[in-house]
């Protein structure tokens, strides 16, 4: 069985699996991080949504041997360790806006926002609520208007 | 967006408001530490129960599942810890609806400590509990409050008294502090000592006195979830991020039509050879287990992968012979007759609901370690007393020999008032003799999960002289499953038997919820039920009857009200017998500037209902024009978009406005997914949706841009139900306004689903598809 390793929350990790196993199960039930949600298997509902590089990923949808040495892998429990705060803005902006109800998407949600926020800005505006329009994940409590409020104001705070 | 609590006025009972104060009765509990609880079981006098009255002007189903609970509130106790902490196993679950963070409100305010001290966690299956452990009827805060506040109060009047007796003063020179309990002289005593000086080594009876509305500090106050900070960090834990030793990864290959059955696997050798696979086996349907073959393995993706490589011969299910159109056609024959029309002008018409999901995001997960003589069990349960019981009838196991812990679920909308996930886990690990984490496939949860029941509604109103004379309506329903009873075996067993899940606890849930709010004549609501609850995999999902009941009566409303040249709103303000629906109606007539311009092809709409004990109203505006509805978004579906909602809710007394806001604004999305674009189609005995791509669900696409949520000040001195009561005047405002928009009243929802496919089903056979490999190309 080969032996993977690529960089979690900015910690290095190896796993030994088999080349096809999706990064999800990987690290939900070898590596034990939890925080990555397993909605649909089928990069639809994106409660899985963490960040490779930078850039939101559904996790469900990538073989771990896609993933290189140098790859940094950010699950919820990491993002604010990307500001060097133990919250992001955005996970700020979500508890002042109480966003959640039962929770379960939210870490996905929060790492899709935290994403669209960056490629609004790398296309040099502000995110919008046409980009708003934009996000497919699925949240069943139905909390999305706190979740759009919660982007706006999670962005004007993100560094 | 929401408009904060503006007032409260003090409406607590009250000698000064001539209202006789409630004496309330409870205990200290003999135990290490301080710990008190409330009997409410000396109110339910047989004699005080009013007759069920219909249509439910009075006792209604929270009155129902109130009183239910009432005889066990004593066993239920608010604890002071040796850390200073105060502890409360709640016997309900926390789904997401905020009942956690409400209870922590309730005892901090009269217990007077910080509502940060309170520590609410989810108690495992009581069986003495009887009816006092079913998350159901969104009655949890009913239920609860009183004797949630009487064992507070009590846990106060014990912390004064050891902290007096302690500093040696006058129990009336004491307050509450941050930490304890402080004297005239600034000298306290915390928690923590208090929590052993104040332990009592015999249980006494006590009578406290409740706070009164002006002396409550949070009640009323909008508070953000308990859990929130969690929730934003990972650190929330769902059924499948417990760590059970040896519970392996578990799912189901299941068959390709509803209900069927495994006979025998074809390539069981192959299967059991693949890598990281451990164990492969037949799991038999049951009333319980909906069963087919286990695959259990290394992770989650390993189980993906091995049922996609199973071949299985499967024996037929309980449909294979059903569509759509059969079911409806089965439901026409079995409407019940209307009562003989009186002269005057008809209005007549049947609505169709079709089958929809009741899936939560959290897929059906449970785990389980059943030994010969033990068996433990973890799960998202509703009704874990009555899980408890039938498992350990099944087997052969006394009680107390089988444990079972409630997680906190990733949603529920009623899927989990039953407990498939569980009994099936229960199952694998019996025949594995191993521990399993089971978890269903969405495309499982689509398509062999719990549904809400398709259903037709007939109304019938004869008006003559500017005067409604009857109102008529039969509503007949595929059979809802209600066999988990009131949550305990003795009550589920009785509604194990077709005739009484039909003729008792359908008619029963549907004459304690339907009603019709409005001063006519001779009013006549009627339900049956086809099909026996097994025949189709149903519950009760959020809201059960009531959003098809009043989306039918509302869009009847409008088309009366037109008859006799009436504004909607005006009709309504006309004829509705309740002050309470008058004041929610107006609050959303002037937030939402009913009555204003509106652009050719949108619309505004407006509807009322009344459960829970609460009054609600909704407006919204919808967008029905071509730009609009032809918007495209890639594997999403999009119609016409809701611009605008506005929500007025009045639950009696709101305890936490901010919950309450969160509550109607879910209502809010799965109203507008259920009248516009949210079903599943029956095909040959299976439902072809398998994905969120395929049954729409409200997506971002579809929120309204505007979504406003008044919380109305209190109207009484009780807090009504919170959970499902912002779905039925949602839907209905929905297909009233896509009825004025496009000048032609709905008769079918969703709205879309006649229209041809908009997605390719997915195959049946494997039963779940295998996960895409393209998520790097898809990054952003």
């Amino acid at each position: 069985m080969p032996t993977y390793t690529f960089l979690l929350n900015g910690k290095k990790v190896s796993v030994a699996c088999e080349a096809d196993v999706r990064l999800l199960w990987v690290i939900r039930d070898l590596l034990g991080v939890h925080g990555p949600k397993y909605g649909c298997g089928i990069g639809v509902c994106q409660a899985c949504t963490s960040h490779i590089n930078g850039k939101a990923v559904n996790l469900c949808s990538v073989p771990v041997s896609q993933i290189r040495p140098t790859d940094q892998v950010v699950t919820i429990e990491g993002l604010g360790a990307t500001v060097g705060k133990e919250l992001h803005p955005m996970q700020q902006a979500w508890l002042d806006n109480d966003v959640a109800q039962c929770g379960y998407c939210q870490p996905g949600q929060i790492m899709t926002a935290v994403a669209k926020v960056k490629q609004a800005r790398a296309e040099g505006r502000a995110i919008s609520d046409a980009d708003l329009d934009t996000i497919r994940n699925v949240c069943r409590c139905g909390t999305y208007a706190r979740i759009r409020e919660a982007i706006k104001a999670g962005a004007a705070k993100m560094p | 967006m929401m408009d904060a609590l503006e007032q409260r006025p003090d409406t607590t009972n009250d000698a000064t408001t001539g209202i006789t104060r409630r004496r309330f009765v409870g205990y200290l509990v003999a135990a290490p530490t301080l710990l008190a609880a409330a009997d409410l079981f000396p109110k339910l006098a047989w004699a005080s129960v009013p007759t069920v009255q219909i249509p439910t002007d009075g006792y209604d189903l929270t009155d129902l599942l109130t009183h239910a609970a009432m005889p066990t509130s004593h066993l239920i106790t608010v604890g002071v810890n040796s850390d200073g902490s105060v502890s409360f196993s709640l016997p309900r679950a926390e789904v997401g609806q905020g009942i956690t963070t409400a209870i922590a409100m309730i005892i901090a305010d009269e217990m007077g400590v910080p509502l940060e001290k309170v520590r609410i966690s989810l108690s495992d299956a009581r069986p003495e509990l009887h009816w006092n452990q079913l998350t159901g009827g969104s009655n949890t805060i009913h239920s609860m409050y009183t004797p949630v506040r009487v064992a507070a109060a009590i846990a106060r009047g014990q912390l004064v008294d050891a902290a007096a007796e302690a500093l040696g003063v006058p129990a009336g020179d004491l307050q509450m502090t941050e930490n304890g309990v402080a004297g005239p002289n600034g000298v306290e005593v915390s928690l923590a000592e208090l929590s052993q000086l104040g332990a009592v080594t015999s249980t006494k009876a006590v009578e406290p006195t409740l706070k009164a509305a002006a002396q409550q500090k949070l009640v009323g106050t909008p508070q953000k979830r308990v859990d929130g900070r969690a929730i934003v960090t990972g650190k929330k834990v769902f059924a499948m991020d417990l760590n059970v030793p040896n519970a392996l990864p578990t799912m189901i290959c299941r068959p390709p039509t509803i209900n069927g059955r495994a006979v025998s696997v074809r390539n069981l050798a192959q299967v059991k050879a693949l890598p990281g696979i451990t164990d492969v086996a037949i799991i038999a349907h049951s009333q319980y287990v909906p069963g087919g073959v286990a695959v259990r393995g290394r992770t989650f993706g390993h189980c993906i992968h091995a049922i996609t490589v199973l071949d299985v011969e499967w024996a037929p299910g309980t449909v294979d012979d059903k569509s759509d159109e059969d079911v409806l056609a089965d439901l026409k024959a079995a409407e019940l007759p209307m009562e003989p029309a009186p002269p005057g002008d008809v209005i007549d018409q049947t609505f169709t609901f079709h089958f929809r999901p009741g899936d939560p995001l959290e897929t059906n997960s449970a785990v389980a370690d059943v030994r010969s003589d033990h068996a433990e069990v973890w799960s998202c349960l509703k009704s874990p007393i009555w899980f408890q019981e039938t498992l350990a009838t099944n087997l052969g196991l006394p009680i107390p020999s089988v444990v079972v812990h409630v997680t906190e679920g990733g949603g529920s909308f009623g899927r989990h008032l039953f407990a498939d996930a569980a009994f099936e886990a229960a199952e694998v690990s019996r025949v594995l003799g191993k521990p399993v984490k089971l978890m269903w496939h969405r495309t499982d949860n689509f398509r062999q999960g719990r549904v809400h029941p398709m259903a037709t509604s007939h109304v019938r109103i004869v008006h003559s002289g500017g005067n409604v004379l009857t109102y008529d309506q039969r509503h007949t329903s595929v059979a809802t499953d209600f066999r988990h009873g009131l949550g305990e075996l003795f009550a589920a067993k009785f509604a194990e038997l077709p005739q009484i899940n039909r003729g008792i606890f359908a008619q029963g849930v549907f004459l304690l919820t339907a009603n019709v709010p409005y001063d006519f004549g001779a009013v006549s609501q009627l339900i049956d039920e086809i099909y026996d609850p097994d025949t189709f995999n149903t519950s009760s999902v959020r809201n059960i009857y009531s959003p098809d009941v009043c989306a039918a009566r509302e869009l009847m409303i409008d088309r009366v009200a037109k008859a006799m040249a009436k504004d909607p709103l005006q009709f309504r303000r006309e004829f509705l017998r309740d002050d309470r629906l008058v004041a929610v109606l107006d609050a959303v007539a002037k937030a939402g500037k009913w009555g204003r311009a509106m652009t050719a092809g949108t619309a505004q709409g407006i509807a009322v209902h009344r459960e829970y004990k609460g009054a609600a109203a909704c407006l919204v505006e919808i967008d029905c024009r071509p730009a609009t509805v032809g918007r495209r978004v890639p594997q999403g579906y999009t119609g016409p978009r809701v611009t605008k909602a506005v929500f007025a809710v009045d639950v009696g007394l709101p305890i936490n406005p901010l919950g309450l806001q969160a509550q109607m604004m879910g209502g809010i999305m799965d109203a507008i997914a259920q009248a516009l674009t949210y079903s599943l189609h029956l095909k040959d005995g299976s439902f072809l949706e398998g994905s969120w791509d395929d049954a729409y669900y409200t997506r971002q696409w579809n929120t309204p841009p505007s979504v406003q949520v008044i919380v109305m000040p209190p109207t009484g001195t009780e807090p009504g139900g919170a959970g499902e009561l912002g779905v039925a005047a949602s839907m209905a405002a929905v297909a009233c306004a896509y009825a004025r928009a496009t000048g032609k009243v709905p008769t079918s929802f969703p709205i879309n689903h006649d229209l041809p496919l908009t997605f390719d089903p997915m195959p049946t056979v494997p039963p779940i598809p295998d996960s895409p490999t393209d998520g790097l190309q898809k990054a952003f």
